[in-house]
C-alpha cells in the first residue's frame, strides 16, 4: 500500500527504519532481559533530530505533527515496542506543555525536548486512579507563589529517566472534576524523589516508576493553563496522542508479521514450506489485512488531527483501540505459525506478544476507549 | 581552521552481487549503489575532527553521474560540500589513473590540511588508490590510522595498526590517511542533514577543469587490465554426520587426527 | 582534450544472445529491439562484456597511455621484495619465493631477493637458501623498521638500476602501504592481493588473479604494456619454499644517497600487543562462534575448544558487532582472511561475507541446528545439530585423548 507520503515524510520514516534496524533491532532481546534503559538508542534518536518531527521549527522542531510522529513510532516499534515507547511516552509528557502552555513555558520547555536532550513523562495514574481519573489523590496546595505537591503516582512511563513531568494534582477537592491542576515539575525539585521501578511482562526496555511527591515546591508558573484545567489538559492530551499508541501496536504486530511471514517460507514440515499450506496462508493472509484496516484508520484519525479538522475524540479513540486489538491478535497467531519454536524465548516472537499486551490497556484501557466511542456516537446522533 | 578533503567511493553492494554457478554470469537482483563501507569512517573521522578543531569538509568522488548521491548522503552526515570528479574520460580507470585523476582533482579544489581515504574499496579490494594519491601530491601518507591521538602546530600523531600492534607516528600537514574500521563508529545521518543534503548543490568537475595529460586518464592511464572473470571455485558440499552426540564426537575427533 | 568512447558493441556482430547483460556489473548494458547497446552513463571500461561475447561483436579501444619508467625491453628478472620485522626475514617472504622461483623458472631469468633494514647480511644468506639466486640487500639504521619515504625512494633507485619484469611482495601493512607507492613513481601497473599467479604460456605475461566483489567474483589481471609487473599476495596463500643450507648465491650490497634515507614521518613508538590467544592469521586450528552460541557467558565453550586443540578463537561478524568479542578475532569481509589446517565453524550461519574469509581453509566443520544454513555448502564435514551438547562433549574427549 503506498500511503501517499511526501517526500520529506519518507525521509524521517526511512530515517526511523535505519535506526530501528541498525540500532534498536540489536540490543532488543538484551534490553528486555535486562531491562536497562536504551540510553545509547535515545541518543541516536536526538542526534538525528527525530525527537522533534512534531513540534514546530521556532522551538527546534520540524513543524510536523502527530502524522509524523506516528510514523517515527511505527518505525521503531517493528524493531522495539519497548524502546519505542521511550520516545513516544517523551512525546505524551510533552504535547500537554504544546497544547496548554504559555510562551514563556513553550520557550523555557520545548527545545530541550524537540532536540532530545531531555525527555519528558506524564504523570496522572495513581494507585486508586485508574481509568477513574477523578479519583487522583494526590493535592496541590496554594502557598503564595507556589504549590506544595504531596501524594505519589505509579506506572509514570519514562519515570526518573525524564527531566520535565507533567503531573495532575487535586488543587480543589470540592470542585471534582474542575479541581485539577495540571503542573510542570522538573526532576532535582526538592521533595519529589522516585519509587520502585516496576517488572512488566512487557516493554521491558522502558522505563515504569513511581513518583513520590512529599512537600515538592513548584512554582505557580509552571502551571499549564489555569488552576481547575488539568482534567481539560488531560483529555485534550490524550485525543491527539492516542494515534501515537496506536502506531506502536501497528509497528509491533507489522514487525512480528514481518518475522512470521519469512519463518513460514523457511520452516519446512511435511516435506514443504508451511507456508505453502492454506491453513498458513489464510491467517498470514487475515493478519496483513487486518494491519493495513488499523493503518488506515490510524493514518486518517492522524491527518484529521494535523488538519485541525472537526471533533477527533471519537475516531482518536477508535484508533488507538482497533490497532491495539489487531496487534494483540496478530501477535498471537504469530505465536501459532511459529509453533514450538514461538513459545521459545530462543525466537523473538514470544516478545512481539508479551509488548502488544500493554497497548490494550494504557493510555486509557480499550473499555475506556468504547465508552468514549460510544459516547460520541450517542452525541452526534443527538445533533441530527 | 582545518580544511579536510574525503575521498569516497560509489561501489555496488557487495552483498548482493554474485555470480550464477550454472551460467557464470553476474546475478543482480536489485543490486543497490551504497557508499563504499570502510570510505563511512572516513567521513566520520572528519566530522570528529571538525567537532574538535574548526573545520570545513569536502567530500569528493570520481565516478559517473549517480555517484552524486553518495556525495549527499556525506552532506547529510553533516559534511559541508560535495564534488563530484566526472567525465567520460575517466572510464576505465585502473588505480593508477584514479589515484592521478583524485589527486588533481583535489589539487583544484584549492589548499587542503588532511587528506581523509577508507582502507580500501569494497569491489576492487585492492586499497591502493589512498598511498596513489600521496605520491601524486608529494604529501606524508599515514595508512592504518587505527587513532588520531592530536593534531596540533601542523601536526598530526596517530597510532597506525600494524600485525604485531600499532605504531605510533607524527607527520606534518599537509598529509593523507588511510583508516581502518576501529577508529569510529560512523554516525547516522540527522534529519536536518538530509534536508540540508536534499537542497545542496554538487560542485561538478570535468576532465577539462583539471591540468591533466589525456594519456594518464580513464583505460590509457590503466597499465592493468582484468582479461578474464569468472565465479570461485566451489567447495564441494561434504558429509553430514548423524547420530548421538557421542557418535558424532567420535567421528569428528577421528577428522582432527587425521589432519594432524 | 579528446575524449573517446572507448566501447562499442558490433551491431553486425551482435546477435542478441544477452550474455554481456547478465555478466555487466554496473548495469550498463541493454537491448533494443534484438541488438545489445551500452548505457555510457553506467559504463566504467571494466571489460567484463568484451570477454564474455562468444562473438567478438564488443570491442574496446585502448590506445598506448604512458610509458613505464622501466621499458618493456630492458626488463628481466623476477624480484621479490623481503619483509622484516627486527631484522628477521617474516614467513611470507618466503611463500613468495616459493612461487617466485616457480615464475622464474618458467620464464628461465633469475631470482632476486630484495633486503632494507638495519643489520640483514645473514638474514639474506636464508633467502639464497629458500631459492633466490641473488639478494641485493640495503643497510642502514633508518631502514631498521619501515617507513613509507624511504622505503619507496631507495626501492624505486634499485627498480630503476636493475630493471625487474616481475616483482611480488606481501601483502601486509608494509607491503600495502609500500608497494602502490612504487607503481605511482614507476609509472606501472600492480595487482593486489593476488591468489594465484601464473605465466601466460604465449605472451609470458604474469597473470594475476585477485578476489573481487567482495569475493563473489575472481578476476585475472595482466599488466601488458609496462613493466615491472607487479603483485602482492596475503600471507598463507602460497606455502613455504624448503630450505637448502647447501644452496649458494650472490649477496650485493647497495649502497644509496642519503637524501633518499629522509622521512616525512617520525616514528615514535612501537607498542607490540600480544594477545592471550594465538593471533588468527597465523592459527593452524581455529574454533569459531556465530550468533547460535547465544550469549557472551556461552564463549567459554568455543574457547575451551580452541584451548584443547591448541587453537584460535574466532568470531563471525555478528558476535563481535555485539561487543562480545574483540575485533582482532573477526573472519571475514572485513575482518581477517584465515586459511588453517581446521576450522570449525559452531552456530555460524555462513553468510557470504563469513565464507569469505574462511573458505580456502583446508579443513571445514560445521556445527549448526539449521539444516539449511549456507555453512554446510563449504564444510567438509557438516553436523545439524545442538553445538550445546556437541561442543563440551568433544572438547572432553581432546582433553581424554591427550591431543
Amino acid at each position: 500500500m503506498d500511503y501517499l507520503l511526501t517526500e520529506e515524510q519518507k525521509m524521517m520514516q526511512d530515517l526511523a527504519r535505519k535506526i530501528a534496524d541498525e540500532k534498536i533491532r540489536p540490543v532488543a532481546k538484551e534490553l528486555d532481559e535486562t531491562c536497562k534503559f536504551p540510553y545509547e538508542a535515545m541518543k541516536v534518536l536526538a542526534d538525528s533530530d527525530l525527537f522533534g518531527v512534531y513540534l514546530p521549527e521556532e522551538y527546534g522542531g520540524f513543524g510536523g505533527g502527530v502524522f509524523e510522529l506516528c510514523l517515527v513510532t511505527e518505525e521503531l516499534s517493528k524493531a522495539c515496542g519497548g524502546i519505542a515507547v521511550c520516545y513516544a511516552a517523551s512525546a505524551l509528557g510533552t504535547l500537554p506543555i504544546l497544547i496548554m502552555g504559555n510562551d514563556e513555558q513553550k520557550k523555557k520547555y520545548l527545545p530541550d525536548l524537540a532536540s532530545g536532550k531531555k525527555l519528558a513523562a506524564f504523570a496522572v495514574t495513581e494507585p486508586e486512579a485508574g481509568s477513574d481519573a477523578s479519583a487522583i489523590q494526590t493535592t496541590a496546595k496554594k502557598e503564595g507563589d507556589h504549590y506544595l505537591l504531596n501524594g505519589m503516582k505509579h506506572f509514570i512511563t519514562n519515570g526518573e529517566v525524564a527531566d520535565t513531568y507533567v503531573v495532575i494534582a487535586m488543587t480543589n477537592k470540592a470542585k471534582g472534576a474542575r479541581g485539577a491542576t495540571a503542573f510542570i515539575v522538573e526532576k532535582g525539585t526538592k521533595g519529589f524523589t522516585f519509587g520502585k521501578k516496576e517488572d512488566k511482562l512487557g516493554i521491558r526496555a522502558s522505563a515504569t516508576s513511581e513518583l513520590v511527591f512529599n512537600d515538592c515546591k513548584v512554582p505557580a508558573e509552571n502551571i499549564l493553563g489555569k488552576e481547575g484545567m488539568g482534567f481539560i489538559a488531560t483529555m485534550r492530551t490524550f485525543d491527539i496522542s492516542r494515534p501515537g499508541v496506536a502506531a506502536q501496536a501497528l509497528g509491533i504486530a507489522q514487525g512480528a508479521l514481518d518475522l512470521t511471514v519469512a519463518y513460514a517460507m523457511q520452516r519446512r514440515q511435511f516435506g514443504k514450506a508451511i507456508s505453502s499450506f492454506q491453513g498458513i496462508q489464510f491467517m498470514l493472509a487475515d493478519m496483513a489485512t487486518e494491519i493495513e484496516a488499523a493503518r488506515a484508520l490510524v493514518y486518517s484519525t492522524a491527518r484529521m488531527i494535523d488538519a485541525k479538522k472537526g471533533n477527533v475524540a471519537g475516531v482518536s479513540a477508535m484508533s488507538k483501540m482497533y490497532a491495539s486489538d489487531v496487534a494483540m491478535k496478530v501477535t498471537v497467531d504469530c505465536i501459532q505459525v511459529y509453533g514450538g519454536y514461538g513459545y521459545m524465548k530462543d525466537y523473538p516472537i514470544e516478545k512481539y506478544m508479551r509488548d502488544a499486551k500493554i497497548t490494550q490497556i494504557y493510555e486509557g484501557t480499550n473499555q475506556i476507549q468504547r465508552n468514549i466511542i460510544a459516547a460520541n456516537l450517542l452525541k452526534e446522533s443527538r445533533k441530527k | 581552521m582545518l580544511n579536510i578533503v574525503v575521498c569516497i567511493k560509489q561501489v555496488p553492494d557487495t552483498t548482493d552481487v554474485k555470480i550464477n554457478p550454472k551460467t557464470n554470469t553476474l546475478i543482480r537482483e536489485g543490486v543497490e549503489s551504497i557508499m563504499n563501507p570502510f570510505d563511512r569512517y572516513a567521513v566520520e573521522e572528519a566530522l570528529r575532527i571538525k567537532e574538535q578543531h574548526e573545520g570545513k569538509i569536502t567530500v569528493l568522488t570520481m565516478g559517473p553521474p549517480q555517484a552524486e548521491s553518495i556525495l549527499r548522503e556525506a552532506i547529510s552526515m553533516g559534511v559541508d560540500e560535495g564534488v563530484l570528479l566526472s567525465d567520460r574520460a575517466f572510464a576505465g580507470s585502473d588505480t593508477w589513473a584514479t589515484s592521478y585523476t583524485l589527486a588533481n582533482g583535489i589539487k583544484v579544489l584549492g589548499k587542503f590540511d588532511i587528506i581523509l581515504c577508507g582502507k580500501q574499496a569494497a569491489d576492487g579490494d585492492t586499497a591502493q588508490v589512498g598511498p596513489g594519491i600521496a605520491v601524486h601530491l608529494n604529501i606524508p601518507q599515514l595508512t592504518y590510522v587505527k587513532k588520531i591521538e592530536k593534531i596540533e602546530d601542523g601536526k598530526v600523531t596517530v597510532e597506525r595498526l600494524i600485525e604485531e600492534g600499532y605504531e605510533v607516528i607524527e607527520a606534518s600537514l599537509p598529509c593523507l590517511m588511510t583508516v581502518v574500521k576501529e577508529i569510529n563508529e560512523p554516525r547516522i545521518p540527522s534529519l536536518k542533514g538530509m534536508m540540508k543534503s536534499k537542497k545542496a548543490e554538487i560542485k561538478k568537475i570535468s576532465a577539462a577543469d583539471l591540468d591533466v595529460k589525456a594519456e594518464y586518464l580513464g583505460l590509457d592511464g590503466s597499465p592493468t587490465q582484468v582479461v578474464k572473470i569468472f565465479s570461485p571455485p566451489q567447495r564441494q558440499k561434504g558429509e553430514i554426520f548423524e547420530g548421538e552426540v557421542s557418535d558424532i564426537v567420535e567421528k569428528i575427533s577421528g577428522v582432527i587426527k587425521g589432519i594432524n | 582534450m579528446k575524449v573517446l568512447k572507448g566501447i562499442q558493441i558490433l551491431e553486425d556482430k551482435c546477435v542478441g544472445c544477452q550474455a554481456c547483460l547478465g555478466v555487466c556489473p554496473y548495469d550498463a548494458i541493454y537491448m533494443q529491439g534484438k541488438k545489445a547497446k551500452i548505457d555510457y552513463d553506467k559504463c566504467t571500461l571494466c571489460g567484463a562484456c568484451v570477454l564474455k561475447c562468444k562473438f567478438e561483436a564488443i570491442e574496446m579501444e585502448k590506445k598506448a597511455g604512458f610509458k613505464s619508467v622501466v621499458s618493456l625491453e630492458d626488463a628481466k628478472g623476477v624480484w621479490v621484495l623481503a619483509e622484516q620485522k627486527n631484522n628477521k626475514v617474516q614467513s611470507v617472504s618466503y611463500e613468495l619465493l616459493n612461487k617466485g622461483r616457480e615464475l622464474a623458472d618458467e620464464l628461465k631469468v633469475e631470482l632476486t631477493a630484495v633486503l632494507l633494514g638495519s643489520d640483514v647480511k645473514e638474514e639474506a644468506q636464508c633467502l639464497i637458501h629458500r631459492g633466490a639466486d641473488k639478494v641485493i640487500i640495503i643497510e642502514d639504521t633508518t631502514l631498521n623498521h619501515y617507513q613509507s619515504g624511504p622505503y619507496s625512494a631507495v626501492i624505486t633507485e634499485i627498480i630503476k638500476k636493475y630493471k625487474p619484469e616481475i616483482i611480488l611482495a606481501g601483502a601486509t601493512t608494509i607491503g600495502r602501504s609500500l608497494v602502490p607507492r612504487l607503481a605511482i613513481k614507476l609509472n606501472t601497473g600492480l595487482t593486489a592481493d593476488c591468489t594465484a599467479l601464473e605465466i601466460d604460456k604465449k605472451n609470458k605475461l604474469l597473470l594475476q588473479t585477485r578476489p573481487a566483489f567482495g569475493g563473489n567474483i575472481m578476476a585475472t589481471i595482466m599488466c601488458q604494456n609496462h613493466r615491472p609487473q607487479m603483485a602482492t599476495v596475503r600471507h598463507k596463500v602460497f606455502t613455504e619454499a624448503t630450505e637448502d643450507q647447501s644452496r649458494k648465491g650472490e649477496i650485493i650490497e647497495e649502497k644509496v644517497s642519503s637524501e633518499l634515507l629522509n622521512s616525512d614521518i617520525v616514528l615514535k613508538d612501537i607498542v607490540e600487543e600480544i594477545e592471550e590467544t594465538i593471533n588468527i592469521s597465523e592459527a593452524d586450528i581455529i574454533v569459531a562462534a556465530g550468533r547460535g552460541i547465544g550469549t557472551k557467558e556461552n564463549l567459554g565453550l568455543i574457547e575451551d575448544l580452541a584451548k584443547a586443540l591448541n587453537g584460535a578463537v574466532g568470531a563471525s561478524r555478528s558476535i563481535v558487532d555485539a561487543g562480545w568479542v574483540p575485533y582482532s578475532h573477526q573472519v571475514g569481509q572485513t575482518g581477517r582472511t584465515v586459511c588453517p589446517k581446521l576450522y570449525i565453524a559452531c552456530g555460524i550461519s555462513g553468510q557470504i561475507q563469513h565464507l569469505v574469509g574462511m573458505q580456502s581453509s583446508d579443513v571445514i566443520i560445521a556445527i549448526n541446528k539449521d539444516a539449511d544454513a549456507p555453512i554446510f555448502k563449504v564444510a567438509n564435514y557438516g553436523v545439524v545439530g545442538d553445538l550445546f551438547k556437541i561442543v563440551p562433549a568433544l572438547t572432553k574427549q581432546i582433553q581424554a585423548s591427550g591431543k
